[in-house]
């Protein structure tokens, strides 16, 4: 049974991670950016998520005002920070993004305190399930639901409608898809309006999760999210959905086996230099648009 | 001087031979690291062992540099088979290994780090003369290297491997060749660095420092050791400077970064050339 407690912790994690990355890996798919602020929207997805939640008594509440603004605050992003750094090395837009994650963390830090903020009621946090031994928790089952909801919702999106086909058009060719009048500009926004909002949601469960969000919760986003896109195949949203789950699986099964040697990072990294040394485009081979 | 005055001096002579050794290789060769801190680090514990054990200095920082230069002929390895952000990720991949690595090792001191290394008996000055020169010689190598054929093998590297490879330059051999040197003197700094402190935890060597680094290089101007340079020491001094607004300090740096690569995006070499051309034209 402790196997299986241990596949529910690493499927939990895996679907966080998934929906944390995802934001990045279309960011990077488009724009051949490595978005390292998307973990200060992370940050701010949860940090509003919170506050709402507490002002207004309702959880869901304190998502949606989650949802609606983070989406601006990464459209603002790309607007103010990376459109007008796009034409240099893609190594420059990253150092300004960290500069941004660094300006935003110390923010938070200072708005709302070191210690961070909690949910005022959690009777939610606390919920367990037993399914034969199994415990679960009320939390992870909300993430592992949410995670299925929004993959299948982005699938049928970009497949099913005309502005997810122009969407991945702009992806694979922007060229061809501007000249089918497809606005590349309009895509880019899209582009970061959702991944931001999904990287909210994430920031909420999270929050839901350690009934905490403290200063320097973005900063594991800023790093482990880079490593799952970069298993995935930079770009790919399936690979990247495939890379959380293994590397939230590795991380909980690592931690038993090697936890005397290694600290859970540099587990899920020593797992990511093993699969690019035998496969060194990911799970899914980049795209090369 | 003061005793802080010599300190400052130590980190920025550090600071420099980090910063222009990540410049051989992310900008003359064209390879991105963020993982410098690994190299620094595995180069500091290497040292602050062989203090402990022999005590002498000129032994300690030739296991620092052979240290730094063998993890990073590995990593050099690596970047035969991952390219760009892939690369890139996986350097970031090679210094959690590290710290994680560190910080569950007994014989290297596990989360407490190494304490009382011996002295290197120069005395606080003493080593910051010995860090300045050394920081010195780093600079001058680097453009020794960059007028060189070697530098001229690097750059075409790093512009376009297959037309490199079609004027009869091995990508692998140069790739190898600049993840060797631009380690082994991140090695040699972390050598300083113990001499320095004479006390060593695994997170001075973490991730943040690799992209403070790269934020070094980057702002500077890729590629242009004077830039690099410069951008080394302002970007060291900086959070002293700011010192006075205690607790916004990160606000701050983190503010001016974002401000100085939306206003300099070619770094301060491109600034600086641009200023000469628009003084050489009126």
């Amino acid at each position: 049974m402790y196997y299986v407690d241990l596949a529910v912790t690493g499927v939990s994690f895996g679907c966080m991670y998934a929906m944390m990355a995802v934001g990045l890996t279309l960011v990077y798919g488009l724009l051949r950016i490595l978005h390292v602020a998307h973990a200060a929207v992370f940050a701010l997805g949860a940090y509003i998520t919170v506050l709402a939640s507490n002002a207004s008594g309702s959880v869901a509440l304190g998502f949606i005002a989650a949802i609606v603004v983070t989406p601006l605050f990464g459209m603002a992003i790309y607007r103010l920070l990376y459109e007008p750094l796009l034409k240099y090395r893609p190594d420059v837009p990253m150092i300004a993004s960290v500069g941004l994650l660094v300006l935003m963390q110390d923010a938070f830090r200072i708005v709302f305190g070191e210690q961070g903020i909690t949910f005022h009621r959690n009777a939610i946090t606390s919920k367990t399930f037993n399914f034969e031994g199994i415990t679960v928790s009320a939390v992870q089952i909300a993430i592992v639901v949410t995670t299925a909801v929004v993959f299948v919702a982005l699938h049928l999106f970009t497949t099913r409608t005309r502005i997810g086909i122009g969407w991945r058009a702009t992806v694979s060719r922007p060229q061809i898809a501007a000249s089918f009048g497809v606005d590349p500009i309009k895509v880019r926004y899209l582009n970061f309006a959702i991944g931001s909002a999904l990287a909210a949601v994430a920031g909420g469960l999270v929050a839901l999760l350690n009934n905490l969000v403290d200063p320097g919760i973005g900063f594991v986003v800023s790093y482990k999210a880079l490593a799952i896109i970069v298993l995935g195949g930079l770009g790919s949203v399936r690979g990247t959905l495939v890379a959380s789950l293994v590397l939230g699986l590795v991380e909980a099964y690592g931690t038993i086996f090697v936890g005397a040697w290694l600290d859970r990072d540099a587990i899920a990294f020593l797992a990511l230099i093993v699969l690019l040394m035998i496969r060194p485009q990911g799970f899914t081979g980049a795209r090369t648009a | 001087m003061s005793a802080y005055e010599v300190s400052i001096v130590s980190i920025v002579g550090i600071n420099v031979i980090l910063a222009v050794s990540l410049n051989m290789i992310s900008g003359f060769c064209g390879q991105i690291s963020l993982g410098h801190g690994a190299f620094f680090g595995a180069g500091a514990y290497a040292a602050a062992l062989a203090m402990v054990s022999t005590g002498s200095v000129t032994l300690a920082l030739c296991v620092a540099l052979i240290t730094g230069s063998i993890l990073g002929i590995i990593v050099g390895f690596a970047s035969l088979r991952v390219r760009t952000d892939f690369l890139a990720v996986t350097t970031i991949g090679v210094n959690f290994l590290f710290i994680g690595f560190v910080r569950k090792q007994a014989w290297l001191g596990g989360e407490m780090g190494i304490s009382a290394i011996p002295a290197t008996g120069l005395g606080a000055a003493g080593n910051m003369v010995m860090i300045v020169l050394f920081a010195c010689a780093t600079v001058a190598l680097s453009f020794y290297i960059s007028r060189s054929w070697m530098g001229f093998a690097f750059r075409a590297v790093g512009e376009d491997e297959g037309a490199a490879a079609t004027v009869g330059i091995s990508s692998a051999a140069y790739k190898l060749a600049a993840f060797g040197i631009g380690t082994a003197l991140a090695g040699l700094a972390g050598g300083l660095y113990t001499f320095f402190t004479q006390f060593i935890t695994a997170d001075a060597f973490d991730f943040i420092l690799s992209v403070m680094l790269m934020a070094m290089v980057v702002i500077g101007g890729i590629g242009s050791t004077w830039g690099v340079v410069v951008a080394a020491i302002g970007l060291t001094l900086l959070p002293e400077a700011i010192r006075f607004v205690n607790d916004y300090r990160l606000l701050i740096f983190g503010g001016l970064l974002v401000l100085v690569i939306r206003l300099a995006p070619g770094g301060l070499a491109a600034m600086a050339h641009g200023l000469f051309l628009r003084v050489k034209r009126s």
